[in-house]
């Protein structure tokens, strides 16, 4: 069973004082994870994800379509006890202290006192938070938040967890944490469902990963193919700089250093590159294919319709 | 249901406790107790109905004020620090949120209500040498006093679910002051004729009535306070406060919380 379905789900926000217009955030998702899976959702800042994750945790609702979790309707009571959700930079009642916190969280999900007395301490021994007593979370530092977050979304143990820019704003140390926290729940078998404008982040830890850009869902699928589509280019390294003029309607760039030169073209056009240096009688040196990075893909699908408008 | 009902009450009386909003109270109870003995000197023989008055009028005022400027910030403040996304991803239904802080809020004014009740009864203790068989009659005029909570707590919700803080506040406190004059409305209405008439009417169901809830006046001079008024002024309060908190829940079901 799939964990997740979205099916052209769609805002827009009314924008005007008097002639209202609508303004697109998010346009029509279509969208599936599957369980067990570890899903990454990229984009810029601004793309569409917090609002993705605002509809599916029925915080606004959608324009048009609509969503099924766990094989049922994405604003059922019910399937919530099932779901986890971190959001982004996340802002709890400072007046209380973690174990009250996790305490009253766990009370709204239905969480028995009995359960619950037993797994405050060992969820907050997990988030490496097991010595902070009742201090007030107003003194807490943001890491410190941050795992009290992913403490509040995992304490009702759900099977899908949704986290929005979980590593944003923290230090490195911070970010190593957070990442072997989401390794944990992905070890456990949990579904999770998160967003990142942090690519490193997502190549560590998804399955797949979702490109979003401007609303619009842009590409999406395992990271491993996802960068090979982008590794379609070679680097080829030779001696002699009189072969130039003869093979640079190939390459897409070149760069000359005395007479070595390196030049980047593309797979297709490579056979056809070292036959006219053999011609020329260069002198090959290296011959690279360029390693397609996610970051490669990332910036091809979120730079591409500005590049078309200028 | 009642557990996530009970959580988000509990919490919201929590929240107000630790915000140190009852402490304030408590210490303004101590005052009224410390200063009994200075009523006695001001007025002969008249120091227990101005006790009474001052009393009960700063235990309704106190009460007003809190209800007004913790109830504006009940939603919107959860909105605003985002702290209910992490709630509403749970299995809480939106109605069940409104009510939760509803009578958290309502649970943080009767505590208030009690510890100053205290304090005015230790004042009526130093000032008459201890209580009377008529004393119990103050107790009608505090249990009336809790109904305004109940009203102004709904109505400041209903306001705030659709407004913001600001402008909440302002509505709530203008429909109190227009409601402690509900009959100069009722006879304007009556002696009013064509449209006037027909509008001061709609006014009359529409502003609470908190006329019928101020005896303050009539306790204070020991006179009792009937059976049916009590019977009806409850009943009225809990219908009007639960239309409120129902039109908040109404506005709050639709809302898109950016």
């Amino acid at each position: 069973m799939a964990a997740l379905e979205i099916q052209g789900l769609a805002k827009s926000y009314p924008t005007g004082f008097w002639r209202k217009t609508l303004k697109p955030a998010l346009l029509p998702l279509d969208l599936t994870v599957e369980e067990g899976e570890t899903f990454g959702f990229l984009g810029p800042n601004g793309a569409g994800k917090t609002t993705t994750l605002k509809l599916l945790m029925g915080i606004v609702f959608p324009t048009a379509g609509s969503a099924r979790i766990l094989g049922c309707h994405f604003h059922d009571p019910e399937v919530k006890r099932q779901i986890g959700f971190l959001p982004e930079q996340p802002y709890f009642y400072d007046y209380l202290s973690a174990p009250e916190l996790l305490d009253y969280y766990a009370q709204l999900s239905g969480v028995s006192a009995e359960v619950r007395r037993q797994r405050i301490p060992a969820l907050l021994e997990r988030v490496g938070l097991a010595d902070v007593g009742r201090k007030q979370l107003r003194k807490f530092s943001k890491g410190m938040l941050q795992r009290v977050g992913i403490a509040q979304a995992i304490i009702h143990d759900p099977r899908i967890v949704f986290l929005d820019e979980p590593m944003s704003g923290l230090d490195p140390l911070g970010r190593r944490e957070i990442r072997e926290l989401i390794q944990g729940l992905k070890d456990e078998g949990k579904t999770v469902f998160f967003s990142t404008h942090i690519l490193s982040d997502a190549e560590s830890l998804c399955d797949r990963v979702a490109v979003i850009h401007k609303g619009e869902l842009r590409g999406i699928g395992v990271i491993e193919d996802l960068k090979s589509k982008s590794a379609d280019q070679v680097e080829v390294i030779w001696h002699g700089a009189h072969a130039l003029p003869a093979v640079s309607g190939l390459l897409t760039e070149s760069h000359i250093t005395g007479e070595t030169v390196r030049g980047i073209v593309s797979t297709a056009n490579s056979d056809m590159l070292l036959e006219k240096l053999r011609q020329q009688r260069a002198q090959l040196i290296s011959f690279t294919p360029l390693h397609g990075a996610l970051e490669d893909y990332f910036i091809a699908h979120t730079s591409e319709r500005e590049q078309v408008k200028a | 249901m009642i557990s996530r009902l009970s959580a988000i009450s509990f919490n919201t009386f929590r929240e107000a406790v630790r915000d140190r909003v009852l402490y304030n109270l408590i210490l303004f109870a101590l005052l009224l107790v410390a200063s009994a003995p200075l009523f006695g000197e001001i007025s002969i023989g008249l120091e227990k109905i101005i006790l009474v008055n001052v009393g009960l009028s700063a235990i309704s005022l106190f009460g007003i004020i809190i209800a007004i400027f913790i109830g504006i910030g009940l939603v919107s403040k959860e909105i605003e620090k985002k702290t209910l996304y992490t709630i509403l991803s749970r299995p809480v239904r939106r109605w069940e949120f409104i009510a939760g802080k509803y009578l958290g809020l309502l649970m943080t004014l009767v505590v208030n209500a009690a510890f100053m009740t205290l304090g005015f009864y230790l004042a009526l203790i130093v000032i008459s040498r201890g209580l009377g068989k008529d004393d119990a009659v103050l107790l009608v005029g505090i249990y009336f006093i809790i109904l305004e909570f109940f009203i102004v707590t709904a109505i400041t919700l209903l306001f705030s679910s659709f407004s913001t803080p600001i402008f909440a506040a302002i509505f709530a406190f203008a429909l109190f002051v227009i409601g402690t004059f509900a009959e100069d409305l009722r006879n304007f209405a009556a002696l009013s004729t064509g449209l006037t008439k027909w509008l001061a009417t709609v006014a009359v169901y529409l502003v609470p009535n908190f006329a019928s809830l101020n005896v303050i006046s009539q306790v204070a001079h020991a006179q009792p306070v009937s059976g049916q008024l009590i019977l009806f002024n409850t009943l009225y309060a809990l219908l009007y406060s639960a239309a409120a908190t129902a039109g908040a829940v109404l506005i709050f079901e639709r809302r898109n919380l950016k």
